[in-house]
């Protein structure tokens, strides 16, 4: 008896703790209203609210939550984040040199023009703000903003039920942005738990082509209280667009952070993303490709570290839809103390997406007896011309080759360190802006060292 | 070469070693001294490759009998790291292939594991280059290695002579080369061969491991020895190696039966 009333107590808990964060989302204020835009605006954020007010927290039992338990997150009572001062000091060792004139910051989820630089993005395309924009772009973003397929994801609808503000990157047809742009996502963690909401959407019009790097970062290793970050982002690449994505997520290791990426491909567009994933305490990335045309040619190579008790939980999906399409995945995990990764790889080729070349990769590096992996791979194909391969590896360092090393007079660490290193090289060096390069090996060097 | 009066760099006395408690080397001894060259001959199995490996301190391998005495220090207190830092070198039968690791960051961090150990100052990534290139003469050696991964789709001859440049970057006292000769076509022996004879030198001591007789035509050794059953059953000059030629093994067996001793 005292047990189904402790599990319904559960329960409750668990629609209490989701109450909780939608009431944190009702109040927005960063647009006005009383235009056009910001009615329809209004309107989808209540569409959300509404949805998520009729959902239920994810659980074990839920298929897509198997592997991980969010029982972390429901010890908190999180509350929408306050506005922070930040100065520019404060953020300069976070700044990317390559894109030091071509920085869009938000603090918490709220731009901050103090901090930002954008002297170097050429004219005509847009880093801005969503409020920045002019009417004739705020009536095309409705097509854009919130409208990706597959929304129905609780945490993306709390995100569109409660974002305040959204960075905007958007390239004209036509347009070659030469230097890379730095979104950086600042958490500042606060006396109490927060919630923090960022909303990112990038557009890359015909035959644009832009790189970015989009950085959840925070100015210590730890905050005061846990916060949950929850950003979404949207990305749309229209006929022969390219955009190159670096993800950094370097949240602290008492925060959460939960979020999603979905991508729409238009015909004959290069999308290449480096998911990289460091920080947080419980980290969910649900990843959302679906390509809508031919030639379509998807890259994700990401990352995951974990030390510690961390949680790192990969969801991706990549829908192929037309013929001659590709897509080349791979995931690897370095896990070191009680971590653990999970990796869903999802790649759906109905009979329409003939001649598919598709490959995924998930190689995970267990560097602890108590690390823990869970890898699934997912291929779900019903054409019958295509190329689609799969794997997934789960190794220690080889004694062997620590042995070679050590022979030649590393010691243990500095041979540990070169093996570790070139296990994630194959992402790293793939990496096209170097101080991303150099900071990760570094991190690596740092992270995994004794 | 064989000098008066120069100083015991090696020496092995009654070693035994197994590995997951076999018994491999069963009473070993061994003297080496500066400036010699030495050629430990045998057939597959007669522990040869152990020695090289309890040598340069595998972790499979345990000692557990008998000494190695290095330079006056027991080796077997020392990890494989430290026995390379003071001076022991061994090239690999099969050196390994580790994807993602550039040649020349390897050797560069390889060599300046030694200057750091020895309180000098780490040489920086353009200096250390120009003294690779010194160095890939010595092995003949196409610069192009230097960017490709270690070992990774190197052939046979390529990975001998990338185990040859790291030894000529060493520099070794003591230098173990473990079967480096087998597998290699005649042109690919003589470049790695060269490269041992002018590594060479009255302050150092090398230790050829190999089964063919072919090696010692290229590098000559003052001395030969036959290990058969984990123990040096006979040891001679360089003629030893004309009657192995002549005569095969057969007839060593019989006449130096390996001899009963005490661990």
């Amino acid at each position: 008896m005292s047990m189904s009333v402790s599990s319904q107590d559960k329960l409750a808990n668990r629609d209490q703790f989701l109450d909780q964060l939608l009431s944190q989302c009702q109040e927005n204020t960063a647009l006005e209203t009383n235009s056009t835009f910001g009615a329809w605006l209004q309107k989808r954020q209540q569409e959300a609210a509404n949805w998520v007010a009729a959902s239920r927290m994810p659980h074990r039992k839920d298929e897509e939550w198997r592997f991980t338990d969010i029982s972390p997150l429901l010890e908190h009572q999180f509350q929408k984040s306050q506005s922070v001062e930040v100065t520019p000091e404060a953020t300069r060792s976070l700044q990317i040199p390559e894109a030091s004139q071509s920085r869009l910051v938000f603090v918490n989820g709220r731009y901050a023009p103090h901090l930002s630089n954008l002297d170097n993005v050429p004219a005509g395309v847009t880093v801005a703000s969503l409020a920045e924009l002019d009417a004739q772009q705020q009536s095309q973003v409705t097509e854009y903003l919130t409208q990706q397929e597959g929304g129905e994801e609780l945490f993306t609808a709390l995100n569109t039920a409660g974002f305040e503000e959204t960075a905007v990157v958007w390239v004209p047809a036509n347009t070659e942005v030469e230097t890379p742009l730095q979104l950086l996502f600042l958490s500042v963690g606060q006396e109490t738990p927060s919630l923090i909401q960022p909303r990112l959407l990038v557009i890359a019009e015909t035959s644009a082509k832009v790189s970015l790097v989009e950085q959840y970062a925070s100015l210590s290793a730890t905050s005061p209280a846990p916060y949950f970050n929850n950003p979404v982002t949207e990305v749309w690449l229209a006929g022969n667009a390219q955009v190159n994505h670096i993800r950094l997520q370097q949240e602290t290791f008492n925060s959460f952070h939960f979020t999603k990426t979905a991508v729409t491909q238009a015909q004959d567009s290069r999308y290449a993303c480096y998911p990289i994933s460091l920080g947080a305490q419980v980290s969910r990335h649900d990843f959302d490709v679906f390509q809508t045309g031919t030639q379509v040619n998807t890259r994700l190579y990401g990352l995951v570290l974990g030390s510690g008790e961390q949680v790192l939980d990969t969801h991706s999906a990549i829908a192929f839809r037309h013929p001659h399409s590709s897509a080349d995945q791979r995931h690897k995990c370095i896990l070191d103390d009680s971590a653990r990764a999970v990796f869903n790889g999802k790649m759906f080729v109905p009979q329409a997406a003939q001649m598919t070349n598709a490959a995924q990769l998930n190689r995970n590096l267990l560097l602890s007896q108590k690390a823990h992996v869970d890898t699934k791979p997912e291929l779900n194909i019903t054409a019958d011309n295509v190329q689609c391969s799969h794997g997934a590896t789960v190794s220690q360092l080889e004694a062997e080759e620590l042995f070679y090393l050590r022979s030649r007079g590393l010691d243990d660490n500095a041979a540990s360190n070169l093996l570790i290193n070139a296990f994630a090289a194959e992402i790293i060096n793939d990496i096209s802006i170097a101080s991303v390069r150099e900071t990760l090996f570094n991190t690596l060097q740092n992270r995994f060292t004794g | 070469m064989i000098q008066e009066n120069s100083d015991v760099i090696l020496s092995i006395k009654n070693l035994w070693a197994s590995v997951e408690n076999t018994p491999i080397l069963k009473g070993t001894n061994l003297e080496i001294k500066e400036g010699e060259i030495h050629a430990i001959m045998g057939r597959n199995g007669s522990g040869k490759s152990t020695l090289s490996k309890v040598l340069a301190g595998h972790p499979d391998y345990e000692i557990t009998a008998g000494e190695i005495i290095y330079k006056g220090e027991n080796l077997a207190e020392l990890e494989p790291d430290q026995r390379a830092i003071k001076g022991i070198f061994m090239a690999f039968q099969y050196p390994l292939e580790i994807p993602g690791v550039s040649n020349l960051d390897f050797l560069r961090v390889a060599y300046n594991s030694h200057r750091k150990a020895q309180g000098e100052e780490e040489m920086d990534a353009f200096d250390f280059e120009d003294l690779v290139e010194e160095k890939l003469d010595i092995v003949k050696m196409d610069p192009s290695f230097l960017q490709r991964s270690l070992n990774e789709g190197f052939s046979g001859g390529e990975k001998k002579r990338n185990e040859i440049l790291q030894m000529a970057l060493l520099e070794p006292s003591l230098a173990i080369l473990d079967e480096t000769d087998s597998g290699l076509d005649i042109d690919a022996l003589k470049t790695v061969a060269n490269g041992v004879n002018q590594l060479a030198t009255p302050e150092n001591a090398t230790v050829m491991i190999t089964h063919y007789q072919r090696l010692l035509n290229y590098v000559e050794p003052d001395y030969i020895h036959v290990m058969s059953d984990g123990q040096i059953i006979t040891s001679g000059g360089k003629e030893l190696a004309q009657q192995l030629e002549d005569k095969g093994y057969e007839w060593l067996y019989e006449q130096y039966a390996p001899q009963e001793v005490e661990a």
